[in-house]
């Protein structure tokens, strides 16, 4: 929190909107600490995980953070994105979690899709549902926020998840002032939402108002890229090209990160936080429209969210 | 910048999707994409125009209903304030989730038909903000296009609404004559109604002052969780975690510790970025204390200027979200701030009529979605104010012992 900033409203006593909207995410990430007790950070290498874990450092100070990180591997990573994830757990001093998607195809718990649209999204769900059954975890904190998809409009704080892991949308438990209701039965879990509240605005203002380190897959860099739906797919040894489609270099960057087959670059010069910015701030599409697993159907998100999804 | 969080209510007649719609599209805060895959949703289902409900209503039953089911949470900014509207639908579950959309707002929207004037529907609504004490109303007299542009018509609404408002407990209330449709008065002035010489919705939304919703006169800590490092540097570290709930705090002010009474003074109030010299309402914060004393999650820290509440007993207007009623002598757990007991439910005292206000004395059993003043007696002392004083201190929750679900919603009264 920037100290000149904060002291200069003390007189006035109020918080500025991303004042606020810390203040709120720690008060949820403490919540969670304290009313269960295995609970665990769902990280991804993407920005707003990369958020939720800077607030759980800030909530726990001068204590390390309470809690390990999980990531769901694909095996179809960016490698910027693993490395920075090395480094970042390294620097915490926190335990890692990995949960790995090719292990449950090579087990036979989850199937490779086939076809032209072929991704592993959909089976992080199967890795996901085991890592947190497997270590027992009674609460997974994510970086899932509300303004990104209609679905995840009404999602709770504390969401409840049964012992299937699967998210029941017309029958969640109501949720006032901020009371927080974490109790469960054997087996189930819940997934928690520190910035529900927040937008992709908010995330980035926050980012360059904390410094807070990303990938530097979000900096404008040049990078061998096919346009296909609008958006610019990575050149990887994941992809398949189609008739016609031809590998261009481009000056790109993500606004979101996930497997490689399906986050979708833009073409962009911005190469520093302002930038990213003034860019987001003019942009006229949404961040999620690059991601080609929300593009499937108008209700994607709320039926892979049914099964256990982020 | 602020952040201001209001309430909505009203059913697709009102124009309450076509006003939101209207406030996040002439904010910019829909993008292109978004409004692309409507207007295609909409051009499938065969209507004429642009159906922006589609926009607010994401679950599929929704989407296959047409109707609103749960609270959905919507987002805007202007380079003057962040804006989060907690969208609540007009019939199905009604109050449940009104009370739930109000209980953290600061504001409430209140959409009125020029041509219908208050109906039931509006004195519902306000009837709520003003249990859930939102402490402003933004009463808007929609669809002035249908009433020519009257002022007349206009005066005729708030007149009657002013009739019905000194039945409720809210000081602030504004009236604002717009079309959602035409954009009258929404984000720009109207050229067609020049008799009205206050502010638009969003200028109106922009400005109004908010800073003093907060009570900043009686200090309230709840605390959350206990911050030990194990590390050499922080030997003997003990912050105690919370977020402020009422008040200011400084180093050096005597505390008392409650229940337990105990008292020491506050060493430092510690953030990551470093110790801070004062710490109020909503801040996230560790407490140290001087002394070495037991504290834990659930306590409350208080200054000794204003004590709280300390008490079993406990008056509350609850307001029931359970599908069955309770159960003759049901067992719940109380959460009040980080305090969690055991409580049944003494007496009923009588049920409310959220149309009319009126008490029922017997009203019969409590169902789902009415409301009803109780007394409540629980295991342990809760430490508490009077709601009206503070919003947080003075709201609780009963989950029940046998489903976890969470089947009353309180606001507590002395």
């Amino acid at each position: 929190m920037d100290l000149a900033g904060f002291s200069l409203n003390m007189h006035k006593y109020y918080l500025t909107h991303l004042q606020e909207l810390e203040s709120e995410a720690i008060y949820v990430i403490r919540e969670v600490v304290a009313q269960f007790d295995r609970p665990a950070i769902l990280f991804s290498g993407g920005k707003d995980s990369i958020v939720v874990t800077h607030l759980a450092r800030k909530a726990f100070w001068p204590a390390k953070i309470p809690m390990p990180l999980i990531h769901i591997d694909t095996g179809h990573n960016f490698p910027e994105t693993m490395e920075f994830r090395d480094k970042l757990v390294a620097d915490l001093g926190v335990q890692l979690i990995v949960g790995s998607v090719q292990e449950a195809i090579d087990k036979g718990r989850a199937v490779e899709e086939s076809g032209i649209n072929a991704s592993r999204n959909e089976l992080q769900i199967v890795s996901l549902l085991d890592t947190i059954e497997n270590n027992k975890i009674d609460a997974a904190i994510g970086g899932a926020r509300r303004d990104e998809e209609k679905a995840r409009s009404k999602e709770r704080f504390f969401s409840h998840r049964d012992e299937f892991g699967q998210w029941d949308p017309k029958n969640q438990r109501p949720e006032l002032w901020n009371i927080f209701n974490g109790r469960k039965r054997m087996g189930e879990h819940f997934r928690v939402f520190p910035i529900s509240n927040w937008t992709e605005m908010d995330i980035w203002n926050y980012i360059l108002q904390e410094n807070i380190a990303i990938p530097s897959l979000y900096f404008a860099h040049n990078r061998n890229a096919v346009y296909r739906d609008g958006t610019w797919l990575p050149a990887s040894e994941f992809l398949v090209l189609r008739d016609g489609e031809t590998v261009e270099n481009k000056l790109m960057r993500f606004r979101t990160l996930g497997d490689i087959t399906i986050t979708g670059g833009i073409e962009s010069d911005a190469d520093t936080l302002e930038k990213i910015v003034a860019e987001v701030s003019a942009t006229r599409s949404t961040e999620r429209g690059n991601r080609s697993d929300d593009k499937r159907s108008d209700t994607s998100m709320e039926d892979r969210k049914k099964q256990g999804y982020f | 910048m602020e952040l201001l969080r209001f309430t909505t209510a009203g059913s697709v007649d009102d124009g309450k999707s076509t006003l939101i719609g209207r406030l996040l599209y002439d904010s910019k805060s829909i993008f292109e994409d978004q409004m692309a895959a409507v207007k295609q949703s909409s051009e499938r289902k065969g209507l004429q125009h642009i159906d922006l409900s589609l926009l607010t209503d994401g679950l599929r039953s929704e989407r296959e209903q047409g109707i609103t089911i749960d609270v959905a949470y919507r987002y805007f900014a202007t380079p003057k304030r962040k804006f989060i509207i907690a969208d609540t639908p007009g019939h199905i579950q009604y109050t449940r989730n009104m009370v739930t959309g109000a209980s953290t707002a600061n504001l409430a929207l209140v959409l009125v038909d020029a041509r219908k004037g208050v109906v039931e529907q509006t004195c519902r609504h306000s009837y709520i903000a003003s249990l859930l004490k939102i402490p402003h109303i933004i009463v808007c007299i929609n669809k002035m296009d249908l009433v020519d542009y009257s002022e007349e018509a206009f005066n005729k609404v708030v007149e009657q609404y002013e009739d019905f408002a000194a039945k409720i407990d809210v000081t602030d209330i504004r009236y604002v004559p717009i079309s959602a449709l035409e954009g009258d008065n929404v984000v720009n002035d109207s050229v067609n109604m020049p008799w009205y010489k206050g502010e638009s919705l969003l200028h109106t939304l922009e400005t109004i002052h908010i800073g003093s919703d907060e009570n900043h006169s009686d200090a309230r800590f709840p605390v959350q969780t206990v911050i030990r490092p194990h590390a050499a540097e922080y030997h003997d570290y003990r912050g105690y975690a919370g977020r402020i709930a009422g008040g200011i705090f400084k180093p050096g002010d005597k505390i008392t510790v409650l229940p337990s009474g105990l008292t020491s003074a506050i060493k430092s109030i510690d953030t990551f970025s470093g110790p801070v010299d004062e710490a109020f309402a909503p801040m996230s914060v560790s407490i140290t204390l001087e002394d070495d004393i037991d504290v834990s999650r659930g306590d409350m820290i208080v200054k000794d200027d204003s004590e709280p509440q300390v008490s079993q007993d406990i008056d509350a207007m609850i307001c029931w979200m359970g599908s069955r009623g309770p159960r003759p002598g049901a067992k719940y757990h109380l959460k009040n701030t980080t305090r969690e007991v055991m409580a049944i439910i003494k007496e009923v005292y009588y049920k409310l009529d959220i149309n009319t206000m009126e008490k029922l004395e017997n009203g019969g059993d409590i169902k789902m979605n009415e409301m009803a003043r109780v007394r409540l007696r629980t295991t342990q002392p809760v430490v508490f104010d009077e709601y009206r004083k503070n919003r947080i201190t003075g709201s609780l929750i009963l989950v029940d012992e046998a489903t976890n679900e969470t089947v009353a919603a309180g606001t507590i009264f002395l």
